[in-house]
């Protein structure tokens, strides 16, 4: 590999590793609000077990996700100086205002976790919400860097240098909202699906009937209606995502369609692949006429094909592999919820089928699996640019040479993590069932969220 | 004042107070592996109850600290990134590694030990590295070539006055953080775990003075400029060494308490807290206008006018909001007789 290849994937699997904590680190909160607040509602409290264990989960995935997040960011100055220094001149506000959601999130995670049991019940859900804000404002924030390398928009390049700096239109850019928006959204579409997943797969081991089912099924039926919700809303919001992309990074739309002849009425292709050599998407569907629509909200409008960029300036051809990806597991998602609550609201039925659980176990999974081919199709379809237009990755890139032997140890040290994590999750849940919560819920005197840190 | 000088004096501000909580938060690892097998004194329940609630916070420092180094000084961001790329990444690596083999080490409880000592080793070591950025921003260890800067790192490893800073970096976290958990234990009302750490604190104290005497001598002979300008405060050093000296008498002081037990922790640290701001200021001033001696400046680091104003624009927003946070925590953790004198058997952390 070259110089920036390496840099680049040393930092996408930097990114790639972070972002499956991140996201939960902003989905999960949301889901233990919820519970509490369900259980302000309903006095089960069933649902002050519940948010107590996803807290203690929430907590041991912050211990990954934040070092990997401070890797994330010093490292973005490490291999990519000549972005920073960019960055730093006109677009350091995001970064400088999400170290206060930072602090909101652990300050107030601290205290919910080590307090819980000398704070009044207001007051934990009143950190609780901070360290939800927090943590939606951390991913918004950080969104909005990668919206403005799409955007770039608050300054001038004149004869090589930066003037005319406006730092507020930095940071309002044109795709802000629109990006933000949809990593919020898909965060929180992942945090209900992964609980979902978990639970699903303690009611498979549970069997049907038993109590802990039921405490299991309560979970599933927050995070099915949340994720549900969650899920449709991304997926509007991600036909205003490719609309953007369509009209400010028109090749990146291009290779992610699998496009190669500008046209009207522009076919959208599923599935199958770019060959470059043929300029065609092989083994695909077409559905005729649909981008058009979806690019332009009608079928006259003209889609600009790959052919009509030059060859040097093609994001690679397989992000129009990560866009399938993305968009299927987003409709699939959409689809299983409202067959969930149609079975269980409509149809009363208590149990749930065995294959639809299976399905559920499967949904967590390939919601971060959508979450990472999002990320990919966002940055490697920006290729060959680090801030569209205006500064090319290859400028952006370290002189130090050798990152080889590092890059090799950095993916050690995050196999060690992802290995501990899971052990560490699986011992914890173990030792400690829902049924020894349960218990010393019922126990008078013995403080649920006490041991909770 | 210009804004460079305001840039850089927000930003020797936030290496201080990061480097105050950051001696804290490793060494408090540090100590909490030592005594581990000590239970009776209590000692590393004391180091694991201030540092459970705050390694987060401290850890956000350190990415405060970065990111205001490029968000003021993007100028210097290309020279520092690259430079820094080797230390930078080492860094990283044993920080992931410290912090989440801390947090694990408080919910795998059976596998405490081998994770506490993970997280206690890979711990003292960031100070070592974290430090090393001083030395190599003097210069003598940086080749200035026609394609960037880049690191001589064999130079730097050889060099004893990198291991006079590294020295320095270990003994202070050891007798910083021995000295604020012996005040900590103190005010828990935990007198075996308070004499434990006063011991530590007289050991490393008189240790880490002798560090920074060598610092100044091996500075003489590899970056004479910085040394020079530091010895033009040579009154304010004077008194910085005056105010170790009162921290010393202060723990050794007799003062009653109902436990009997000798030392004023809270004057020495306060005293002590005095010494290393005084020496940093020292440390600071001189080393100023260069971020990388010779070719790196403030001045030419320095970030676009509009873009500061707007930065510092949010200092102040962001100070308003977070204020009653931070002291809302501080009662939480510091303060609450509830939290701190918490009589749990084996370590307040014990999940379940
Ligand atoms: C659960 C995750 C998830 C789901 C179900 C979807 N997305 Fe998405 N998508 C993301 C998670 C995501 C993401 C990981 O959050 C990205 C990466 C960059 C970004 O802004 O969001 C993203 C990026 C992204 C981009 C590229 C934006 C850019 O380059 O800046 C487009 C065009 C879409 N999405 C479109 C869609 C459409 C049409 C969907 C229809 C269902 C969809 N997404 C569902
Ligand atoms: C859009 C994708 C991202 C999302 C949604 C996201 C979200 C988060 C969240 C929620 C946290 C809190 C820790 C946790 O809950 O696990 C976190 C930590 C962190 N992230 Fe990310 N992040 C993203 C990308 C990045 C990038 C690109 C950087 C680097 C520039 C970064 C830098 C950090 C840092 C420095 C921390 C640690 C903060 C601390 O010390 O408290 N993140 N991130
Ligand atoms: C958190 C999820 C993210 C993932 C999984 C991800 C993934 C990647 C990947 C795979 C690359 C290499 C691209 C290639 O060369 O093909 C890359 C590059 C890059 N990404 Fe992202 N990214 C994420 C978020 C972000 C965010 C939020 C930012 C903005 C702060 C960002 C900034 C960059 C930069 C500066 C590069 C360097 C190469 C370039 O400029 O294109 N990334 N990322």
């Amino acid at each position: 590999m070259d110089h920036v290849t390496i840099a680049r994937a040393m930092f996408g699997t930097t990114m790639g590793f972070h972002i499956i904590f991140a996201t939960i680190g902003v989905g999960l909160p949301l889901m233990m609000l919820l519970a509490e607040l369900m259980y302000q509602k309903t006095n089960d409290f069933h649902y002050a077990v519940m948010a107590k264990r996803w807290t203690k989960a929430f907590a041991v995935l912050l211990g990954v996700g934040i070092p990997t997040g401070t890797i994330a960011g010093v490292q973005l100055s490490l291999l990519w100086p000549g972005f920073m220094e960019v960055i730093g001149r006109v677009m350091a506000l995001p970064f400088q205002i999400e170290i206060y959601a930072f602090f909101i999130e652990a300050l107030f995670m601290s205290i919910y976790v080590y307090a819980a049991d000398r704070i009044p019940p207001w007051m934990r859900i009143i950190s609780l919400t901070l360290v939800a804000i927090g943590a939606v404002a951390s991913a918004v924030l950080i969104s909005n860097v990668h919206a403005f390398q799409g955007t770039p928009a608050g300054f001038r390049v004149e004869n090589g240098r930066i003037v005319d700096v406006e730092p507020w239109k930095a940071f309002f850019n044109k795709s802000f909202l629109v990006t933000a928006g949809h990593v919020a959204l898909s965060a929180y579409t992942t945090g209900a699906f992964v609980v979902a997943s978990v639970a699903a797969f303690k009611m498979l081991k549970a069997g049907a009937g038993s109590m802990l089912y039921g405490f299991h099924k309560k979970a599933l039926m927050i995070a099915v209606i949340a994720g549900g919700i969650f899920a449709l809303l991304t997926a509007l919001n991600g036909h205003a995502t490719t609309q953007h992309v369509f009209e400010d990074q028109p090749e990146k739309l291009a290779a992610a369609e699998g496009l190669f002849e500008t046209q009207t009425h522009a076919p959208l292709t599923v599935i199958g692949w770019s060959d470059k050599e043929d300029r065609e998407v092989k083994w695909g569907i077409e559905i005729p006429w649909l981008l058009s629509f979806l690019a332009g909200n009608s079928f006259d409008t003209e889609v600009t094909g790959l052919n009509d960029f030059p060859e040097e300036l093609w994001p690679p051809l397989w992000v129009h592999t990560m866009f399938n990806i993305m968009f299927i597991t987003g409709s699939l998602l959409i689809l299983l919820a409202i067959v969930t609550v149609f079975w269980d609201k409509w149809l009363k039925k208590d149990m749930f089928p065995k294959f639809l659980l299976w399905i559920f176990v499967l949904s967590g999974p390939a919601s971060v699996a959508a979450i990472e081919s999002g990320w990919i199709l966002g940055c490697s379809g920006r290729q060959p640019w680090s801030i569209y237009r205006t500064l090319s990755t290859a400028n952006s890139v370290t002189a130090t040479g050798n990152l080889g032997l590092l890059y090799t140890l950095f993916i050690i040290v995050y196999a060690i993590l992802g290995a501990a994590v899971v052990f560490v999750l699986l011992y914890y849940f173990k030792r400690n069932t829902v049924l020894d919560d349960i218990h010393r819920a019922e126990q008078k005197g013995v403080p649920l969220f006490g041991s909770n840190s | 004042m210009s804004d460079a000088i305001i840039a850089s004096t927000v930003l020797w501000g936030f290496v201080f107070i990061y480097s105050v909580m950051a001696t804290m938060d490793f060494g408090a690892g540090f100590w909490s592996m030592v005594y581990l097998d000590r239970e009776k004194t209590g000692a590393t329940n004391i180091a694991n109850r201030y540092l459970s609630p705050t390694w987060e916070v401290t850890n956000t420092f350190i990415v405060a600290l970065v990111i205001a180094i490029y968000s003021m000084f993007p100028g210097a961001a290309y020279t520092l990134g690259t430079i820094l790329l080797v230390p930078g990444s080492l860094i990283l690596l044993l920080l992931a590694l410290r912090s989440a083999f801390l947090v694990f080490s408080n919910v795998a409880t059976e596998y405490r030990k081998i994770l506490t000592y993970i997280s206690g080793v890979a711990g003292i070591l960031i100070p070592a590295l974290l430090i090393s950025v001083l030395p190599i921003s003097h210069g003598e260890y940086v080749n200035f070539g026609d394609d960037g800067a880049s690191l001589d790192l064999g130079k730097l490893f050889t060099s004893p006055n990198e291991y006079a800073f590294i020295g320095f970096a270990i003994s202070s976290t050891l007798f910083l953080s021995s000295l604020l958990l012996s005040d900590y234990s103190k005010v828990s009302n935990e007198p075996e775990a308070y004499k434990v750490y006063r011991k530590d604190a007289m050991i490393a104290g008189p240790i880490s003075l002798v560090m920074a005497i060598l610092i100044m001598l091996t500075l003489r002979t590899e970056a004479n400029w910085i040394y020079d300008k530091m010895m033009d405060d040579l009154p304010l050093l004077i008194a910085s060494i005056c105010f170790f000296l009162v921290g010393g008498v202060a723990l050794y002081l007799p003062f009653f308490t109902k436990h009997n037990v000798t030392g004023m922790p809270r004057a020495a640290v306060v005293a002590i807290t005095i010494q290393y701001l005084i020496a940093s200021y020292v440390y600071g001033k001189a080393h100023l206008p260069y971020m990388v001696y010779p070719n790196v400046t403030i001045e030419s680091g320095f970030t676009d006018p509009n873009s500061f104003r707007a930065v510092f624009a949010t200092y102040i927003a962001g100070f308003a909001i977070l204020f009653p946070g931070f002291v809302y925590f501080w009662k939480m953790f510091m303060k609450d007789s509830r939290y701190l004198q918490k009589k749990q058997s084996k370590n307040p952390l014990k999940g379940g």
